[in-house]
């Protein structure tokens, strides 16, 4: 099973290495990684510039805060304890409720005290972080996901990942936890990846592991029919944050919580390439159609470049010009 | 193009890779012309060790016993000379214009046996290519009659059937070949004695004002033993001189033609012995370090011909590791970058190739999966514990120590001495592995640990491949200058924005759509 490298570009498919030259090296200005790569920063940052994020419950900076995190959980039923340098969701433990004195993950497993306090201990010794740096947990309060989405996620809310480029959303995928994924939503380890029209969020395709799948493949949930409520409102938190950084070519990644409606969860300053398949499409004619655009577009507000994206990468548009480019 | 700059980035790079590919390759090329370093490991290149022995009988007095020794000619060059003999004194001297090894020993009686050795350099040039040798001061000889008259006829038939010196000689060798005899020659051979031709045929050249004496050579050929010196005769017209076979020679001409005594001279002198022997065994080794001739000739380079060979041994073999490096990061480069396998740490690989090549692939294969095998197993536990990073890392570093030096123990009890390799491996290097493929165990699952761990012993085996290839060794070692080519090659695959080969089957599920 393989495609051809003429397919591939026919589709405009992006690569890794495609993505590392032209687009991280070329957009992306190694002083501001520190500003995504740091989730209490980002977190400062979009606060500056009116995007709203999670609440943050408290951050542990040292070995020695550890001591007290019992009583400093108690006031929380549930909670989300991060890395602040994590990358690729790693070392984020959802705790949904507590029981006595135990606290329960979202698929029911218990965890005592302890294995809290070790799990923020490891955070602490950078074992999640970049580099294996010493690190800052941080404790957010927990996301309440729209009821609608109940059936479309297991354990985790679905979150929704624009990719902006030079401050323009560019394409948009959400991503849903599965029982494979142990409740995290990265795709290579088995989220499904559910591509999304920028238009106005309907549902293009979806995949898990690269493959096609038309269900959630636990709760059978049928995929195409999601709908996406404050889709523009999305779009225009993205294309905010990615000013608020300066970085040209970033991941937002953001809920929809119940009560406090979208919110960004963090910032990808090395988003990757399997937004592509769950789009069937490639970003590469979507990038050249931005870069045709004349310089004083660049310097629009958030929302009328969310406007003219939607205009000139809209569905019918690009995939028009991509099938006669490809015959 | 989605970056205004990015013309005038790849014009610079592919500036900075053609100016370092010509000048790694000029370099090399250097190297190769100039200094006669060969591309190819041992090719065209040979080593000779010529082992002389001597054999005589003293007479219970002082001793002295001068053999000629070869020098550096045209074809050959003067490696390393050595010599074996108990109880003797032994020094290399010049005795006039002539190397010599002389032994000398207060007294001695019996049967005595001297050993010299020599390697020397075949080098890639023809092997009958002469160096300028002077010649010789003129030796007229007096005849008696009628010998003088036979020598005159003899010779005046030859002139007038020959143009210069050298078909003169081969004239008169024709006419004193057996069966070809007339009377003058038979004449002049039967006095002369049939072992002396050469020196006949010398005398007679010398007699008409040119240049010749008996010189003596070996037909150099693998694995022969008591060999004898052959009588040569050499002719010099000018600056030029030749140098002729006497008569049917057992040996093959085209085996190349070493002279032992390139002049006229002594070749063996016993003082205080009788019975003298000489007789020559010969072995023949081809050349896959080309450094070992380069550090034994002593090359006087300029700083074009700048090379590892200028360092001392110790150090030369430092470099040859080190120098292999960059073939390796060469390796990890192709495989990330065209093809896309994932690698658990980036350089780690190369490290356990390094490993591999102390260890040979097997051994070191095995060893690793045992190590890093027992290792995850202890890690496992370990993190139940509740460590500190780098007090955890700490103790998979004592861990793996210990797994080591029980394997080591348990395979040399058992006899398997090829266990005792395993300490070749990087510690930490592997302490590292176990940590991270621990944490990649925890976060991912075992399938990303056997894809990672797969694909780094898949490029740590294409770099123990890469590296102990002999050519590669050898062009590493010997022509720095490709290292400038290995950047520029490295520096072309890091602007390389093509698919990776394991992309064609990551977006395979587009296929449907690409119409």
């Amino acid at each position: 099973m393989a495609i051809s490298r003429k397919h591939l570009k026919a589709l405009g498919i992006v690569g890794m290495n495609d993505r590392n030259i032209n687009l991280i090296t070329a957009y992306n200005p190694r002083h501001l990684f520190p500003l995504v790569d740091n989730k209490l920063r980002t977190k400062l940052l979009a606060s500056e510039h009116g995007v709203a994020t999670p609440a943050l419950l408290g951050a542990l900076h040292t070995q020695h805060d550890l001591k007290s995190l019992a009583e400093f959980l108690e006031p929380h039923a549930g909670f989300a304890m991060k890395p602040a340098k994590g990358s690729g969701g790693k070392g984020i433990l959802v705790i949904a409720s507590s029981r006595d004195e135990f606290f329960l993950k979202a698929n029911g497993a218990e965890l005592a005290i302890d294995d809290i306090r070790r799990h923020a201990s490891n955070i602490l010794a950078g074992l999640f972080s970049l580099g294996g740096k010493p690190d800052v947990t941080i404790v957010e309060e927990l996301i309440r996901p729209d009821p609608a989405y109940k059936e479309l996620s297991v354990e985790g809310v679905p979150d929704i990942r624009v990719i902006v480029y030079r401050g323009f959303p560019l394409m948009a995928m959400m991503r849903l936890s599965t029982r494979a994924s142990d409740g995290k939503a990265n795709l290579h380890q088995g989220a499904v990846g559910l591509g999304l029209a920028l238009t106005d969020g309907s549902p293009v395709n979806a995949i898990q592991f690269d493959r096609n799948v038309r269900e959630h493949p636990d709760t059978g949930a049928d995929l195409m029919s999601v709908r996406i409520p404050h889709w523009t409102g999305l779009l225009e938190i993205a294309a905010r944050a990615a000013d608020a950084t300066g970085l040209g070519y970033i991941g937002a990644d953001m809920v929809i919580d119940r009560d406090k409606g979208p919110l960004l969860l963090e910032l990808n300053a090395r988003p990757g390439l399997a937004i592509q398949i769950a789009n069937c499409a490639g970003l590469a004619p979507r990038l050249r159609a931005i870069d045709k655009l004349p310089p004083r577009c660049f310097r629009e507000s958030p929302q009328q470049r969310v406007r003219r994206a939607i205009e000139i990468l809209g569905e019918g548009q690009l995939n028009l010009k991509l099938r006669t480019g490809s015959d | 193009m989605r970056h205004t700059s990015t013309g005038v980035r790849r014009f610079s790079l592919f500036a900075i890779v053609g100016l370092l590919t010509t000048l790694g390759l000029g370099q090399a090329m250097h190297r190769h012309y100039v200094y006669g370093v060969p591309w190819v490991p041992g090719s065209e290149k040979f080593i000779w060790s010529i082992e002389a022995r001597i054999e005589f009988t003293a007479r219970g007095e002082p001793v002295t016993v001068k053999l000629r020794r070869p020098s550096d000619q045209a074809a050959f060059s003067v490696l390393d000379e050595s010599g074996a003999s108990p109880g003797y004194g032994l020094s290399f001297l010049q005795v006039g214009s002539q190397p010599t090894a002389q032994w000398s020993i207060r007294e001695a009686s019996g049967r005595q046996l001297l050993y010299y050795r020599v390697k020397l350099l075949q080098r890639d040039r023809d092997a009958s290519d002469l160096d300028a040798a002077p010649p010789p001061p003129l030796r007229v000889p007096s005849w008696e009659e009628p010998y003088a008259t036979a020598a005159r006829t003899v010779l005046g038939q030859a002139v007038s059937l020959s143009a210069d010196p050298f078909s003169l000689t081969r004239q008169l060798l024709q006419q004193f070949r057996a069966g070809d005899r007339a009377q003058n020659e038979q004449l002049l051979l039967d006095v002369a004695g049939e072992e002396n031709l050469p020196r006949l045929i010398a005398d007679m050249l010398q007699s008409r004002g040119i240049p010749a004496a008996v010189v003596y050579g070996l037909r150099l050929e693998d694995g022969r033993r008591r060999q004898k010196l052959k009588p040569l005769l050499r002719v010099w017209s000018g600056d030029d001189s030749e140098v002729f076979p006497i008569v049917a020679e057992s040996t093959d001409p085209q085996l190349p033609l070493m002279l032992w005594q390139p002049t006229r001279g002594y070749v063996l002198e016993v003082n205080g012995g009788s019975r003298s022997n000489l007789s020559f065994s010969m072995l023949r080794s081809a050349i896959t370090n080309y450094g070992q001739v380069a550090s034994s000739l002593g090359e006087t380079e300029d700083w074009l011909g700048f090379s590892i060979h200028a360092l001392p041994i110790e150090e030369q073999a430092i470099f040859k590791t080190i120098l292999l490096l960059p073939v390796g990061a060469l390796v990890v480069c192709l495989l990330r970058i065209l093809v896309g396998l994932r690698t658990s740490g980036t350089f780690m690989p190369v490290l356990i190739a390094l490993a591999f090549i102390q260890t040979s692939l097997v051994t070191g294969l095995i060893g690793f999966l045992l190590v890093v095998a027992v290792g995850l197993m202890i890690r496992s536990y370990m993190s139940h514990l509740n460590l500190l990073l780098v007090a955890r890392i700490s103790a998979v570093i004592i861990t793996v120590i210990t797994i080591i030096a029980f394997f080591s123990i348990f395979s040399y009890r058992v006899g398997l001495t090829e266990g005792l390799k395993i300490t070749f491996f990087p510690m930490i290097i592997l302490s590292w592995t176990v940590e991270r493929m621990s944490i990649l165990w925890e976060e991912e699952g075992w399938k990303e640990v056997a894809v990672q761990g797969f694909g780094s012993l898949l490029t740590a085996v294409v770099a123990y491949l890469a590296m102990t290839n002999p050519l590669v060794r050898h062009l590493s070692f010997n022509f720095i200058g490709l290292q400038f080519v290995a950047l520029a090659l490295i520096m072309l695959l890091g602007s390389y924005t093509g698919y990776r080969l394991l992309e064609l089957r990551r977006f395979s599920s587009l296929t449907d759509h690409a119409r």
